[in-house]
Parts: C-alpha cells; sequence; structure tokens
C-alpha cells in the first residue's frame, strides 16, 4: 500500500554536457513523473549544471543487496586478466 | 531604427515600460510571501525560481524605464522610492496569495498573457523592449509549464482541490479583463510599432486559457465589466503593504548596500 500522505520519491539525473553520462544527483518527491522533472530543473539546475534530465521512480530502481556483497563482487577480485592491461601499446596511440 | 520609433513621446514609452516592470517586480514580491511556506520544499524552490525570474525582467525593464525618463531614476529608485499611486501594474498582480491553489489561478493567468505578450514583443520596432523580451519570454514559457500543470492537477484532482481552484478562478478572471483594456497609452505604443494590440493578445491568450481550463477541468467564468486601473496608478489596499514589506530597507537606510 502506497502512503497517500507522501508524493512519491523519484531519483534524479542530470547531463553535464552533451556527450557525458547521465550522473545520479539526488532525489525528491514529487506528485507525478512532469512535475518531478519540473522540480528537478529548479533543484539541481540553478546554476546551470546540466543540460539534460533524467528522473526515474525510485521504486523502479532494483538493486543488490548489501548483504550479498561477498557473492556479488568478491569472485571478480582475482580474475585479473580481464583488465586491459597485459597489451604492449603502441606509441603511435596517444589517446587511449 | 526606424524613424516611428524616433516619434515616440518619451514619457509615454517610460510609463509604458513602467506597466510591464512594474507587473513583474509586483508579481515576483508576491510570490517571494511563499519562500519558506510551501506546500512542499519543492514548491518552494518552484515559486522562489519563478519570483527571481520575474524580478530579473523588473529589473531590465526598469533600467530601462529609467534610461528613457532621463532624469537619473535607476532601477533601484524606481523598484524601491516610488509611491504607490506610481505604479503601473495591474490589479491582478498585487492580488494575496490565498491558498495554493489561489497563486497558482493567479500565476497561470499572468503566465499566459506575459507569454503572448512577450512573443509579440519580440519583435518590437524598440530594439531594447524586443531583447528583453526575447529573453523574458524563455523563462515565461517555463512558469506557464509550472503553473498550468498545477492547475490542471489541482482541477482535475480531488473534489476539495477542484472547488478551491474554481473559486479561485471565479473570484481572480474579473481582473484580467484589464490586462487587455486598451487605453490611450496602450494604442499609441501599437500605432508606432512598439508594442502589439491588446486585442490580439487576448484573442491568443483567450484560446490558450480554454484549453489549459477545459484540461483542468474548470469552468470559464463570463467575463464582465472591469473598473480596475491599476495601469493607471489606482491600486487596490493590498499593493500598499506590499510596498511597505518592499520598500522598509531603503526608505529606512538610503542607499543601503551589501
Amino acid at each position: 500500500m502506497e502512503d497517500k500522505h507522501q508524493w512519491p520519491l523519484y531519483e534524479v539525473f542530470v547531463r553535464a554536457r552533451g556527450g557525458l553520462d547521465h550522473k545520479h544527483v539526488g532525489s525528491l518527491h514529487a506528485a507525478d513523473a512532469r512535475t518531478a522533472l519540473g522540480s528537478a530543473r529548479d533543484l539541481y539546475t540553478r546554476r546551470q549544471e546540466g543540460v539534460s534530465i533524467w528522473v526515474v521512480p525510485s521504486k523502479a530502481i532494483v538493486a543488490s543487496d548489501p548483504t550479498e556483497t561477498d557473492s556479488f563482487f568478491e569472485p571478480a577480485k582475482d580474475k585479473i586478466y580481464r583488465h586491459p592491461t597485459f597489451y604492449e601499446i603502441p606509441d603511435e596511440v596517444k589517446t587511449l | 531604427m526606424s524613424a516611428s520609433v524616433k516619434k515616440v513621446d518619451a514619457q509615454a514609452l517610460f510609463r509604458y515600460v513602467l506597466r510591464l516592470g512594474d507587473l513583474s517586480l509586483v508579481l515576483g514580491q508576491r510570490l517571494g510571501e511563499w519562500v519558506g511556506h510551501s506546500p512542499a520544499l519543492e514548491e518552494d524552490l518552484g515559486l522562489a525560481n519563478i519570483a527571481l525570474d520575474l524580478i530579473g525582467q523588473a529589473r531590465l525593464l526598469l533600467s530601462y524605464a529609467g534610461e528613457v525618463e532621463g532624469r537619473g531614476r535607476d532601477e533601484d529608485k524606481l523598484a524601491y522610492l516610488r509611491e504607490q499611486g506610481t505604479y503601473l501594474n495591474p490589479i491582478l498582480a498585487e492580488q494575496p496569495n490565498g491558498d495554493f491553489g489561489q497563486t497558482i489561478v493567479r500565476q497561470v493567468l499572468i503566465d499566459a498573457f506575459q507569454l503572448e505578450l512577450y512573443q509579440r514583443l519580440a519583435g518590437s520596432l524598440d530594439e531594447r523592449l524586443a531583447s528583453i523580451a526575447a529573453k523574458s519570454v524563455k523563462e515565461v514559457r517555463y512558469h506557464l509549464r509550472y503553473s498550468a500543470g498545477w492547475l490542471v492537477r489541482l482541477g482535475d484532482g480531488t473534489d476539495e482541490s477542484r472547488a478551491r481552484v474554481q473559486s479561485a478562478v471565479d473570484s481572480l478572471w474579473p481582473y484580467t479583463v484589464e490586462l487587455f483594456a486598451e487605453d490611450d497609452l496602450d494604442s499609441s505604443m501599437a500605432d508606432s510599432g512598439i508594442a502589439p494590440r491588446l486585442s490580439e493578445v487576448y484573442a491568443a491568450w483567450s484560446a490558450r486559457l480554454d484549453a489549459i481550463l477545459a484540461e483542468a477541468t474548470l469552468q470559464r467564468p463570463a467575463d464582465r465589466p472591469h473598473a480596475w486601473h491599476g495601469k493607471r496608478g489606482q491600486h487596490s489596499e493590498h499593493l500598499g503593504y506590499i510596498l511597505a514589506e518592499m520598500q522598509y530597507l531603503q526608505r529606512a537606510y538610503p542607499d543601503a548596500r551589501w
């Protein structure tokens, strides 16, 4: 049962410039997605922080469980061969 | 600059620009009263943002008015050191905030007016007014998105929210007539290509309001003859209280700065 006395929570993502990723900047309460977008503009882009905003209902986010951190993330630790650090990089390649 | 602009009487242009500037100034001051009192933090910031946009417009317009007048009055002198009878905003702008719904209704009525006015003013033969309008129209388009969005949600909301905003529409509607009542000053500005015809602004505003009210499932009241003359400096008692608060600091500490 949803709490009718509190607007639902939305997570706000802002893209600082064209070409960059949207970054999570915070959250806010709003009656619906359209007002969430307006409030996100007023709260998080007051100082020209962005050129694009995403709002996502917080309840739509499925998060990993902190108690499962061991099984989720530990197994990657000893697989250093997955990091592309064993390649010789030619001098001509500048921007890698 | 076209020849027709040069013929315009400076005093008339001064008064016309004051009308525009005072509308933004008084409405911005009114909205500022919500800061710290809004129903939610998000709306507190939303309303404050709109208020600051309006104060910004007022600064540009009053600065220009002062230059046109040519008596050395800057934006601060015009905003803070005038008497009530020389403010030329329409009475609608000074109406009390009431509840959140009443503030939203007042905002929709004025946002739609400013949007239609500024869109046309951006093509003014007066280059300065045209550039101020071109900058402001982007702000006002957002203001209307905010206010109309809320009006739809409140109108098409619960029984109580709907009853409250319908009552606000009914009580504020008569004041809109003044916005479009074209007097000699408005006519002379339109004749010189400085301002649009108010009848044209009204037609666009009216269509916009019909659409918003329909979406909000609210009734449009009938127009009634108006007896409001804020544009000529005759105001309701409300403006006095606004000015008392707004002007207190400059009156008590002339030329105070920080």
